[in-house]
C-alpha cells in the first residue's frame, strides 16, 4: 500500500482524495498555487507545496512542477481527481517514467479514449452500439446524402476535430444537406484549422445515461450502476442521480454488459464511466468514456455502498478485486446538485468574490462535498464548483423530499451561487417525475419564472432589528454590555472569597 | 428608533421600540409584537404571530439582501436621525460610495459622463471579462463625481472605477 499520495487537483475533490487517504491511513501531500494558499483542500492535508501561480497552465496543468513536489517529498503515488490532468495521457505517462504510480487508467489507455473517431472506430470493431453515422469525415455532398438517407433524417453535421457546437449543424431534410454541410466545413476549417465533417443521426432530446464501470490490475470489470445526467445547462451536467428512473434491471445489465466490453477494448484499469445517450425507445448508443472518477461518483457510492476512491487507491497498489459482478447489488436513490458560483441573474457568469455567510445543510440522507468555507474569497482562475450537495433516501421520492430540504437550509452570502435555480429544478412536477432529456434545463430556462414573494414586511422588521442588535461598537461602547457581567462576576467572586 | 427601509425599491416607514416580550413594530401604519433572537451575526431568528422566520442579511455594493428562508429582499436602511455616515453596506445613501471591478478585465464602454445625474442601478461602465460583458451599475442616485476608468483600460478585480457622490 502507498505512503504518500500527492492530490494533483484542488477544491472539493481534493478534500474527499484527502479524507480518503485520512481513512486509509496514507499520508496526504496537497499542492496549491498563489491564490489557493488558504483553501480548505491545503488545510486538510498533511503535507503541503506551492506549484505556481494562479492560471492553471502554469499550476495544477504544470506537469513539471507537480512531479518535482512528488519527486521532493518523496510521494509514492499521485492521484489526479477530475479536469486538470485526469485524462492527460502524457502526464500518466510522465508519472510511470518517473516511477510515481498515477492512480488511474494507463496512459494507453487515456490515449484511446481521448480521439472521439478513435474510439468510434475501436467501438464499430467490437460490435458496440453506438450513435449511427460515420466514423471518418464527408468527402462529398452525394456521399453525405447517401449516409443520411441510410441513417434517417434528422441528421447532425459534427466537425471531427472540435466541440462546443462549433461546425455542427443539425439537417432535416435533404434539401438542406448541401448548405449546411458547406457552412459546416468552412465553420470547422474557421474554428479548428480542419473542415473535416462526419455525420451522426440527431438523436431527439435524447437522455445521457453513464455507467460507471471498475477495473483492477487482475482482469476483472464489472459495472456500478448507471447514472442519469440530463440536466445539463450549455453542455455542462447540474444534476445527476442514480438510477435513472427510466432504466430497469434488464436494461441495466444489457448496459452494464456494452460498458465492461467498451472498458475492455480499452484494456481499462481503476474506475471509469462509460457515456451512452438514450432516445424515446429506450434504445441506448455508445457517446464516450470518460478515463477518470467523476464530479458525480457519489451517487453511485450511496447507491452501491462502495468507497469509489479508496478502491481506486486500493487497485492502483496491486490488490484484487474483492468482489464480482453478482456481489454488486443497488439500494435506495441519491440524487446529486453541484454548486456554482455563478450569476443567474447574469447568464451564469463565474461569480467570484469572497464567501460572507455559510450554513451548511445536515441531517438524515444528506452528504455535502464542499471545497470551501466561510471567509474563503473564491478565486476567478478555476471552474467555480463550490460543493456537491446529495440526497440520499430508500427510493427516489425521499430522496427528492431530502435534497430540497436541504437546499432550503443551505445558506452561501457574499457571492451568486446557482442555489436558486436548483432548488426551482426541484420543484418542476416534470423533473420530479423524472421526465428529463438533456434539452429539459434549457427549456426550462427560457421559460417564463414568476417569483411570489410574501414577507416583505418580514423584511422590512428584519432589516431595522439587525440595525438594532448589531450596531457596530466604536471605541467607547466597546464590548461594554460583556465588561459589565464581568464586573458584577468579578464582584461577587470578591464578595465570595473575603 | 425610527427607520426608512427600502424593501426591493418600495420605501416604508419603521418604528421600533423595546417591549416587554420583544419589540412593538409600527410599519407603515401596522402594529404588531415581535421576539427577535440574533443567533450570529447576521443570522437573525425573528418570532411573529406565532411563526418562526429564518433569517439572513448579506451586505452588498448598494446596500444589503436580507433572505427570509430562501427568499431574498434588495434592502436599504436609513436612520432619519443619524448625523454619522454609517459604514459602507449598512445602506447610507448620503456619503459618496466608490464603483468597483468586480474582477478582473478590460473597459469596453462608459456610459456616463463625468458630473451627470445618475440613479440607482443605471449602468455606468462595462468591462468585458471572458468573452462575457457586464454592466457595472451606481450603487446609488446621485452624481457622477469622479470616473475613473476608460474605454480600452485593463482593470484587476478591486479597482476602482468610478465615484457616485
Amino acid at each position: 500500500m502507498f505512503k504518500k499520495i500527492l492530490i494533483a487537483n484542488r477544491g472539493e475533490i481534493a478534500v474527499r482524495v484527502i479524507r480518503a487517504c485520512r481513512e486509509l491511513g496514507i499520508t496526504s501531500v496537497a499542492v496549491y498555487s498563489d491564490v489557493d494558499r488558504a483553501a480548505l483542500h491545503v488545510r486538510k492535508a498533511d503535507e503541503a507545496y506551492h506549484i505556481g501561480p494562479p492560471a492553471a497552465t502554469e499550476s495544477y496543468l504544470n506537469i513539471q512542477n507537480i512531479l518535482d513536489v512528488a519527486k521532493r517529498c518523496s510521494a509514492d503515488a499521485i492521484h489526479p481527481g477530475y479536469g486538470f490532468l485526469s485524462e492527460n495521457a502524457e502526464f500518466a505517462q510522465a508519472c510511470a517514467d518517473a516511477n510515481l504510480k498515477f492512480i488511474g487508467p494507463s496512459a494507453a489507455s487515456i490515449e484511446m479514449m481521448g480521439s472521439k473517431t478513435r474510439a468510434r472506430k475501436a467501438m464499430e470493431n467490437e460490435g458496440i452500439p453506438f450513435v449511427p453515422g460515420t466514423s471518418s469525415g464527408v468527402d462529398s455532398v452525394e456521399q453525405a446524402g447517401r449516409v443520411a438517407a441510410k441513417i434517417g433524417y434528422p441528421v447532425l453535421l459534427k466537425a471531427a476535430a472540435g466541440g462546443g457546437g462549433k461546425g455542427m449543424r443539425l439537417v432535416h431534410t435533404k434539401e438542406e444537406l448541401g448548405s449546411a454541410l458547406d457552412t459546416a466545413q468552412s465553420e470547422a476549417r474557421r474554428s479548428f484549422g480542419d473542415s473535416e465533417v462526419y455525420i451522426e443521426k440527431a438523436l431527439l432530446n435524447p437522455r445521457h445515461i453513464e455507467m460507471q464501470v471498475l477495473a483492477d490490475e487482475h482482469g476483472n470489470i464489472v459495472y456500478l450502476g448507471e447514472r442519469e445526467c440530463s440536466i445539463q445547462r450549455r453542455h455542462q451536467k447540474v444534476l445527476e442521480e442514480s438510477p435513472s428512473p427510466i432504466v430497469n434491471a434488464e436494461m441495466r445489465r444489457r448496459m452494464g454488459e456494452i460498458a465492461v466490453r467498451v472498458a475492455k477494448t480499452a484494456a481499462y484499469t481503476s474506475a471509469g464511466t462509460v457515456e451512452f445517450l438514450v432516445d424515446e425507445s429506450r434504445d441506448f448508443y455508445f457517446l464516450e468514456m470518460n478515463t477518470r472518477l467523476q464530479v458525480e461518483h457519489p451517487v453511485t457510492e450511496l447507491t452501491t455502498g462502495l468507497d469509489l476512491v479508496h478502491l481506486q487507491i486500493r487497485i492502483a497498489a496491486g490488490e484484487p478485486s474483492l468482489f464480482t459482478q453478482k456481489d454488486i447489488s443497488l439500494r435506495g436513490h441519491a440524487i446529486e446538485c453541484r454548486i456554482y458560483a455563478e450569476d443567474p441573474d447574469n447568464n451564469y457568469f463565474p461569480s467570484p468574490g469572497t464567501i460572507s455567510l455559510l450554513l451548511d445543510p445536515a441531517g438524515p440522507g444528506i452528504r455535502l462535498d464542499s471545497g470551501v468555507y466561510e471567509g474563503w474569497t473564491v478565486p476567478i482562475d478555476y471552474d467555480p464548483l463550490l460543493a456537491k450537495l446529495i440526497g440520499y433516501g430508500t427510493d427516489r421520492p425521499q430522496a427528492l423530499s431530502r435534497l430540497a430540504r436541504a437546499l432550503d437550509e443551505y445558506f452561501v452570502g457574499g457571492i451568486k451561487t446557482n442555489l436558486p435555480l436548483l432548488r426551482r429544478i426541484l420543484s418542476q412536477p416534470d423533473f420530479q417525475a423524472g421526465k428529463v432529456d438533456t434539452g429539459y434545463l434549457d427549456r426550462l430556462l427560457k421559460a417564463e419564472t414568476a417569483e411570489v414573494k410574501h414577507d416583505e414586511n418580514v423584511a422590512a422588521i428584519a432589516a431595522g432589528l439587525f440595525a438594532i442588535l448589531e450596531r457596530p461598537s466604536t471605541g467607547a461602547n466597546d464590548g461594554q454590555g460583556a465588561s459589565t457581567w464581568k464586573k458584577v462576576a468579578r464582584l461577587d467572586a470578591l464578595r465570595e472569597t473575603t | 428608533m425610527l427607520y426608512e427601509v427600502t424593501i426591493d425599491g418600495k420605501n416604508h416607514h419603521l418604528q421600533l421600540e423595546r417591549a416587554e416580550a420583544g419589540w412593538q413594530c409600527r410599519l407603515d401604519g401596522l402594529v404588531v409584537t415581535v421576539d427577535a433572537a440574533l443567533n450570529r451575526p447576521n443570522v437573525l431568528s425573528l418570532l411573529m404571530n406565532g411563526k418562526s422566520y429564518d433569517i439572513k442579511r448579506e451586505l452588498t455594493a448598494s446596500g444589503m439582501n436580507i433572505w427570509v428562508s430562501s427568499i431574498g429582499y434588495g434592502a436599504q436602511i436609513r436612520d432619519p436621525r443619524s448625523l454619522r455616515g454609517r459604514k459602507d453596506g449598512a445602506g447610507d445613501n448620503l456619503s459618496p460610495r466608490k464603483l468597483v471591478a468586480p474582477m478582473p478585465g478590460k473597459v469596453v464602454r462608459v456610459l456616463v459622463r463625468e458630473k451627470a445625474d445618475v440613479e440607482a442601478g443605471q449602468g455606468i461602465v462595462i468591462v468585458e471579462a471572458m468573452k462575457m460583458q457586464n454592466e457595472i451599475k451606481s450603487p446609488k442616485k446621485g452624481i457622477l463625481r469622479k470616473l475613473l476608468a476608460e474605454e480600452g483600460n485593463n482593470v484587476n478585480a478591486g479597482d476602482v472605477l468610478a465615484i457616485v457622490e
